[in-house]
Formats: C-alpha cells, sequence, structure tokens
C-alpha cells in the first residue's frame, strides 16, 4: 500500500472534508469571537461599535447568568447520576439469561430514538399536565391532589424527560461493554472466592470504567446543549427556573436581538464545552493507539 | 522462467533503513526460504519481490526481465499471505478463479483449472462454502489454490503455516513440498520457524537486521555456519557455546558444539565436563539433558535412544573434537 | 456463563427486566394506543380510555390539517440529503486514512471529533445572520450543508474504524492476483465495506432526523422538518391528545424501526469506536 503514488492520491482524497470541517469551525468561531467585543443589537442596526470587555461583563454580572450556569451544571449532573446508575444497573440485568432478552433490548432502547421535540411534548402535555396528564389520573384515583410538574418543579421535570431519553444510550453502551467481559474471569474469580458483590465490585466494574468514562463524557457534550426539551416544554421559565445556558444565550440573542451580549455567552459556553472535550478527546486518543 | 535477481536493493522507511543493499539470486524451480527472527527484514524482502512495497534503490529482475518498478499484478507472481487473505464475501471458488477472472480469462478455461485444483488440494466439497466456514487448514488450501490457478511465474509464501495447529503445519508442510516437487516452480518461503527452513528448503538464505548472514543448502548451513549466529539459529536444540580457556586452548574465542555431537556419560572420564543434570526429557527415540556445568553454565545435550539419566545425577560430557565449531572474536567461523 | 441457571433464577430475571422494558417504553406506548382513539376517549380516565373504540381519525385529520406530508418529506430530504452528501465527502477521506495513514492520521481524526464538541450555541448567532444574509435561512440546501457539516466528523469516525478492520493483506492479496485500482475498488473493497457504509448511513440518518437546535433555529415553514411540525404543536394544540399522538407516532415511527434494526452498529458509531 505505502507506495508514493498512493500517499499523493490520499492527500487529495482527505482534504474535502479537511477543508469544509476547518471553514465550519474556523468561520462562525471568528464571528462570534468578533461579535462579543461590539456593541451590536439588531434592533439598533448601524450602531455597531466596539465596547472591549462590557459584554462579557453584562453576561456575567446577569443574575440570570449565574442561574442558567447553575441549572446547566444541574441538568448535566442530574441527568448523568440517573442514567449512569441506572444504565449500569439495567445492563447488568439485560445481561442475566432470560426469556425475551431481545426484545426488552428493544423496548429499552426505545426512548433514544424518539425526537427531542416529541419526547417533550408528550411527556409535558400527556404525563406532566395537571389537569389531564397520566400522572394526575392517577393522583386522582388514589385521592391525592395534582402536582403541577412543570409549574412547580420545572428544572427536575426537565432532568426527568432528558433522563428518559439517554438512559437507552447509557444502557446500550454498558450492556456493550459487559458483554465483552472475559466470562473466564469471572469463572476464576469465583474458583478465588469471590462473591457476586466482590465480584461485581472488583472484576465487572473495572471492566465498565472506560466504558462509564466514555458514556459521561459523551453525554455531556450532548447535555450541556440540551435545548428543544427546554423551548418546548417551560420556555426556560417560570422566569428562568428553568434555564439553562444554551437557553439563555437563545433568548438573548434571538429573541432580545442582542448579538453582542449573545456571543460573549457563546464564547463562554464554548470554553466550558472544551475543557470538557480534553478529557474526551484523551480517552478516545488512547483508543486510538490500542 | 522463474529466475529471480535482486541487484543492491535497499529499502528504507524514512530514516530508518530495513534492508540495506543486498544482492541475491534465486534460480528457476528452486525452492528458497528466507528464515530469521522476527523484524530481520524476511517480509519486507518478499513484498519487494511481490510489489507490494517500493524498493528504495536496486533492481529487481524477474525471469531476465527488469520488474522493479512493475505492477505487483504485472509481476507474474502469486503469493499465500500470512493470514491468507481470502475474500470473505466470495466463495471457495469464486476465490479461486479471483485472478483468472482478473486476468479475462475464458470462463470454461478457469472452471477447468478450478476443477483440477480442488481435487488436487481436496477441496471439491468445499466450492460453494463461504471461507468463514472452512476450517484453518481449508483456508490454507483455498489461499494456495488461488494462487497455483494463475501458473505464476514463482510462489511467494508469507508465513503461511504460522496460523495453524502443531499437527496440520506437518501436514501442510509436506502437502507444499509435494506441490513444488509436482508443479517445479520457483518458491520462496518466509518463516521464522528454522524447523521449516530446514525440512522444506533447497536453499536457504538466513536474514538478520536486512543482512544476508549465509545463503546455502540445509546441510551446508548445518555443517559450516559461517557465524556464531547462523551456527545458532540453525539446528534444534541450540548449539551449546562455551568461552574461555578451553575454547583459546583451541585457537578460538568461542567454540561451539551441538547437542547431538557431546558423549554422555554417568562414569568419570579424564578430561571431560563435569556437571550435573537439571531436567531431563525422555522422547523415548532421544533423551535431552540439561546440564549445569561449573564455569561453563548450561549445556544442553542428547542422547540417542533412552538414556537411564536423571535430574540430580553427575554426568561427564566430552564433545566430538571434529564436530567443533571455532568462532573468532567477531563472531566469524574460523576455518582450518 | 457456561453453566445451567435454575429456571426460577431465569424467571425471575425475566419478570423484572420485562417490567422495566415496559415501564420505560411506557409513554411510546401510550402515544401509540392513543392515536387511534377519538380526541373525546383520549381525554376520558385512562381506563375508560383504554376500553374505547379504536379508529384512524386522528391520523386522517393530522394529514389533512397541517401539512403533515410536507414536512415529513422535508425531513427525508434533510436526512438523506446530508448523509449522502457527507458520505460522498466522508468516504475517500476514512479510506485513506485508513489505508495510506500517515503520522498526520491520528491528528486528523482527533481534531475532526473536537469540531463535535463545538457548541452549537456558540455559533449561533454567526450562521443566523450569515444564513440570513446568504438567503440561505429555511432552504433545503442551507440545512442539509449544516447537518452534513455537524455529522462529518460522525461519518468520518465511523467509516474509518469499518474500514479499518479490512486487512490490508486481502487488498495486497487483490492486487497480486491482477486486480488494477478500479476492480480492487468494486469487487473487494465495496462489498467488504456495504455493511459498515450501511450501518453508517443509519445511523446517520437517526442524528439528522432527530437534529432539534439547528433545525428549530434555521427554518420556519418551507424547508421545516418533523422537528419543527411537532414543536408547532406546544400549545394550545398540544391539549389534543389524539391528534398529538399520531402526529409524533408518525414522526417518529420511521426512526424507530431504523433505529431497532441498527442498534448493535449503533454503539460503535456513537462512542467513536471508543466501545465495540
Amino acid at each position: 500500500m505505502a507506495t508514493k503514488h498512493s500517499r499523493a492520491a490520499a492527500r487529495l482524497m482527505i482534504s474535502p472534508a479537511v477543508l469544509l470541517l476547518l471553514g465550519w469551525m474556523i468561520v462562525p468561531l471568528a464571528m462570534t469571537l468578533y461579535f462579543s467585543f461590539l456593541r451590536y443589537n439588531l434592533l439598533m442596526p448601524g450602531m455597531e461599535e466596539w465596547t472591549g470587555l462590557t459584554n462579557y461583563e453584562f453576561f456575567v454580572t446577569d443574575p440570570a447568568f449565574f442561574t442558567a450556569l447553575l441549572n446547566t451544571l444541574l441538568l448535566v449532573g442530574g441527568v448523568l447520576l440517573i442514567t449512569v446508575i441506572g444504565g449500569t444497573l439495567l445492563a447488568l440485568l439485560l445481561d442475566q439469561p432470560m426469556f425475551g432478552q431481545g426484545i426488552v433490548r428493544i423496548l429499552v432502547i426505545a426512548p433514544f430514538f424518539v425526537m427531542p421535540t416529541v419526547s417533550a411534548l408528550v411527556w409535558k402535555n400527556m404525563f406532566l399536565n395537571p389537569v389531564n396528564g397520566l400522572f394526575a389520573h392517577i393522583a386522582g384515583f388514589m385521592g391525592l391532589p395534582a402536582y403541577d410538574f412543570l409549574g412547580q418543579a420545572p428544572l427536575a421535570s426537565i432532568i426527568g424527560i432528558v433522563a428518559w431519553q439517554w438512559l437507552p444510550f447509557a444502557t446500550l453502551i454498558l450492556l456493550t461493554a459487559f458483554q465483552s467481559l472475559d466470562q473466564e474471569q469471572l469463572e476464576a474469580a469465583e474458583m478465588d472466592g469471590a462473591s457476586a458483590l466482590s465480584r461485581f465490585w472488583y472484576i465487572m466494574l473495572p471492566h465498565l470504567a472506560r466504558a462509564i468514562t466514555v458514556v459521561i463524557l459523551i453525554q455531556t457534550i450532548f447535555l450541556l446543549s440540551i435545548f428543544a426539551e427546554i423551548l418546548v416544554t417551560t420556555n426556560g421559565g417560570p422566569g428562568v427556573a428553568s434555564t439553562n445556558l444554551t437557553y439563555l444565550i437563545y433568548v438573548q440573542s434571538l429573541l432580545q436581538f442582542d448579538v453582542g451580549g449573545g456571543s460573549a455567552g457563546g464564547v463562554i459556553a464554548i470554553i466550558l464545552a472544551n475543557i470538557v472535550a480534553i478529557f474526551l478527546m484523551r480517552m478516545i486518543g488512547k483508543n486510538l493507539e490500542a | 522462467m522463474g529466475r529471480i535477481v535482486l541487484n543492491k536493493v535497499r529499502k528504507s522507511f524514512g530514516e530508518v533503513e530495513v534492508i540495506p543493499p543486498l544482492d541475491l539470486e534465486i534460480e528457476d524451480g528452486e525452492f528458497v526460504v528466507f528464515v530469521g527472527p522476527s523484524g530481520c527484514g524476511k517480509s519486507t524482502l518478499l513484498r519487494l519481490i511481490a510489489g507490494l512495497e517500493d524498493v528504495s534503490s536496486g533492481a529487481i529482475e524477474i525471469d531476465g526481465v527488469n520488474a522493479t518498478s512493475k505492477r505487483p499484478s504485472e509481476r507474474g507472481l502469486a503469493m499465500v499471505f500470512q493470514s491468507y487473505a481470502l475474500y470473505p464475501h466470495m466463495s471457495v471458488k469464486k476465490n479461486i478463479a479471483f485472478p483468472m477472472k482478473m486476468a479475462g480469462m475464458p470462463v470454461a478455461e478457469q472452471e477447468e483449472r478450478i476443477a483440477a485444483a480442488a481435487k488436487a488440494l481436496n477441496l471439491t466439497d468445499y466450492l460453494h462454502r463461504k471461507p468463514g466456514q472452512l476450517s484453518g487448514g481449508q483456508r490454507q488450501r483455498v489461499a494456495i489454490g488461488r494462487a497455483i490457478v494463475r501458473e505464476p511465474q514463482a510462489f511467494l509464501f508469507d508465513e503461511p503455516l504460522s496460523n495453524l495447529d502443531a499437527a496440520l503445519r506437518v501436514n501442510m508442510r509436506l502437502e507444499i513440498s509435494e506441490l513444488h516437487q509436482t508443479l517445479k516452480t520457483t518458491m520462496v518461503y518466509v518463516t521464522h520457524d528454522q524447523v521449516e527452513a530446514m525440512t522444506m528448503a533447497d536453499k536457504i538464505v538466513v536474514l538478520r537486521a536486512g543482512h544476508i548472514e549465509q545463503v546455502g543448502s540445509p546441510l551446508e548451513l548445518y555443517r559450516n555456519p559461517r557465524n556464531k549466529f547462523v551456527a545458532g539459529f540453525i539446528g534444534s536444540p541450540k548449539m551449546n557455546f562455551i568461552e574461555g580457556e578451553r575454547a583459546a586452548s583451541r585457537g578460538a574465542h568461542t567454540i561451539g558444539i551441538r547437542p547431538e555431537h557431546i558423549d554422555l556419560s554417568v562414569d568419570p572420564v579424564e578430561g571431560a565436563i563435569v556437571g550435573k543434570i537439571g531436567v531431563s526429557e525422555h522422547l523415548g527415540s532421544d533423551t535431552f539433558a540439561h546440564v549445569h556445568c561449573e564455569g561453563i553454565g548450561l549445556m544442553n545435550v542428547r542422547v540417542s535412544g533412552e538414556a537411564d539419566i536423571h535430574a540430580g545425577d553427575t554426568v561427564y560430557l566430552q564433545p566430538q573434537e571434529h564436530n567443533l565449531h571455532r568462532f573468532g572474536e567477531d563472531g566469524l567461523a574460523i576455518t582450518l | 456463563m457456561a453453566r445451567a441457571i435454575t429456571n426460577r433464577r431465569k424467571t425471575i430475571n425475566t419478570a423484572v427486566a420485562w417490567a422495566i422494558g415496559i415501564a420505560i417504553f411506557f409513554p411510546i406506548l401510550w402515544i401509540f394506543i392513543l392515536s387511534f382513539k377519538t380526541e373525546g376517549n383520549a381525554i376520558a380516565t385512562p381506563l375508560k380510555m383504554f376500553f374505547s373504540g379504536w379508529t384512524l381519525e386522528s391520523y386522517g385529520l393530522v394529514m389533512e390539517r397541517s401539512n403533515y406530508f410536507r414536512f415529513f418529506m422535508n425531513s427525508v430530504i434533510l436526512a438523506v440529503g446530508s448523509t449522502l452528501l457527507g458520505l460522498i465527502i466522508a468516504v475517500p477521506a476514512a479510506w485513506s486514512m485508513a489505508f495510506v495513514p500517515s503520522k498526520h492520521t491520528k491528528n486528523i481524526l482527533m481534531w475532526m471529533l473536537s469540531t463535535k464538541m463545538l457548541p452549537p450555541v456558540g455559533v449561533l448567532v454567526p450562521l443566523v445572520l450569515l444564513f440570513n444574509k446568504l438567503g440561505l435561512t429555511d432552504t433545503h440546501f442551507g440545512l442539509v450543508v449544516v447537518l452534513t457539516l455537524i455529522n462529518l466528523p460522525i461519518i468520518v469516525w465511523m467509516l474509518y474504524t469499518y474500514f479499518k478492520e479490512i486487512p490490508g493483506e486481502i487488498l495486497e492479496a487483490a492486487r497480486m492476483d491482477g486486480a488494477g485500482l478500479k476492480e480492487e475498488v468494486l469487487y473487494v473493497l465495496t462489498p467488504m465495506a456495504i455493511p459498515g457504509m450501511a450501518s453508517t448511513v443509519l445511523l446517520n440518518i437517526i442524528l439528522a432526523w432527530n437534529e432539534a437546535f439547528w433545525t428549530l433555529n434555521l427554518t420556519t415553514t418551507a424547508a421545516a422538518p418533523l422537528t419543527q411540525f411537532i414543536a408547532s404543536y406546544s400549545s394550545p394544540e398540544g391539549l389534543f391528545y389524539a391528534k398529538l399522538s399520531a402526529a409524533s407516532i408518525m414522526a417518529i415511527a420511521p426512526i424507530l424501526i431504523m433505529g431497532w434494526f441498527s442498534q448493535k452498529q449503533l454503539v460503535r458509531g456513537l462512542t467513536f469506536g471508543a466501545v465495540k
């Protein structure tokens, strides 16, 4: 394979992908960075002027920013907690011998394929709705007062919805990891006198460590950008109670037309995502060498 | 026909020179084995002949024609790979037919050759199976079948037996040797296993770090190794090397003696090497003794037949003087 | 484990796993049931609703009222279009990285992956402005390009890991057997790569179909896919349960079915080959 001819051809074949991604990365990124230093509002065209770090100052000192940052962390952390623990247990269960394993797998994996707007809307109207929602019916049946999930606990409700969407992802990947575990290792551990619990703790969990890390990192990347679920269910409200960073920037730039402020927020979001990305890239990079 | 001449062939990957300039002639119809430890460049050399790698400089001549810049498909060679490299999506029949299809051979003739090859290789019942449904030995046969139908100038084998179990390996070794006797086509065979080299080759090329250490028939290499490396590499169990006074007294830096050229006695013998048996392996036909000798270290000794020796016994070793190999400080053999 | 599991334990496993499976699947099952009810029955108490008559009425209403078909076609165009475009760009790139690796290959792959980490909201503003200026907002072309670019790293990675599994020796064997580049690609590489390419295509259609950030922000009507269509049900139309259910089922059914078929290959694609 390694002839001079093929090397030249290889370079040619790879360049469209590289150039396109380079453009996709650099052009909007440079524009965001540039706008973030401008006073730039679409309602006041022609008034753009250089303002240095003012946009950052306004964005960061806005009390909504702190709430949004906290909400972002709670959303990411909450969903991760539910999906990783739930996913591990579920994968462990699905790895056991049972009847109709394939069908259960299909049932469990299904929510992942439901588009975000559908799952948000369905949960909002059919389950969480305090009048006609299924949960309200059940509460009524048991003689309890109906609970207004999205009004009273908007963030927790969104965490629930998002966790429902991502639990299958974690389960599927952890199940795959379980299945790649060498059965002889477990049998050896059993011969060595390890109980079921210590087999899980000392053999299975270390084997899963890598898959769990991958699940956490990949989910984090996606969870930092949760948008449609919030847009459809609460619009970030009540107030800013369920606004995350992505949604805050969307409101600032596209609803309030403050391009400069929104861009400053965008730069902050990029920095946050990069911190996660560095860890993820290390993980996958290691795998590439193996 | 299948005469292959390498003229000052050199190969480097970037800064690293894998094969320094090297000359070699492979006669038509010869069975040549490249042997050496892993990383010695033997596979690279084969791939240069095949055209799968470009030579950095030098020339390769096949059948009197300069083939240096020819593409693999134009060189008229067939190759059997270590992994067999069968096409997994094609049936056995289609696998064997592939090179003929590429050459645009009429279908009737293809059928004829496939049938002949399948018969010779015991594959007739498996022609419609996919490679995934075959055993290792059968896959190996398909790979060979795919090579012979083209009637190439020469066959190239890249460690073809290393994925088979021991029993099958002995069988296939015989089959390939028989194939060579029938076809009388040049074969170039790469292996790290000196037993394969000794049993199959007309001519062995011993390689180390891209250098040719020695070229010769199996028994030439066994009798007259040119240096310590070849002496240690050819023959099993390995040749024993002794340094120091004993060597100096025979005018050498190191002397070498093969395990089968040592007389072992349980009764004291004047001037013999005294040692204690560590492990003795009783095979019936032979007995191998690992003897710890004072001032020398471990010596391997082979005794023909069933010998009554056991771990812990004190034994007296006498190397057969006329079978001694003498080496100088540079590792080269000293010829008398 | 290679041993006999008692039937009792297997039965318990089965019962627990099925209970959890059905619970997780329940919301989808629920809208599936509701979609075959009349509006009146759909808001009745659950027990009464379940035993009321079944009808296709809601599906008819959805088709009639809201140009469902146009949204559906837009989804198809965006998903299929971006996947094909992505494939055309990615196949040569993945091919060359897998079969003619250089010392930069790893860096290029990692860098491609890093573009996927860019939070979309970070480039939302410039993209909206650029799209407005170039007249790309709400066009198929604009959206196809964006969806292609956000999924390109995944396509390249998936193809790369699949191509990488095709042993180089097989391609060399083909060359020894007299195959030129054309024959090598046509008779050997393509047949061996097809399963991997198929799962890549499937995963990308799923991802593009469900993409809800750019499709919501860069389309309004003309190029709007099903994500936008469903979002328009937000309220007060969302309270028409039967109709919402029918619309939802129509929006998710194709992808759900594709997803079920490709679940085995999905893991690799979603984890960039880090878990197999």
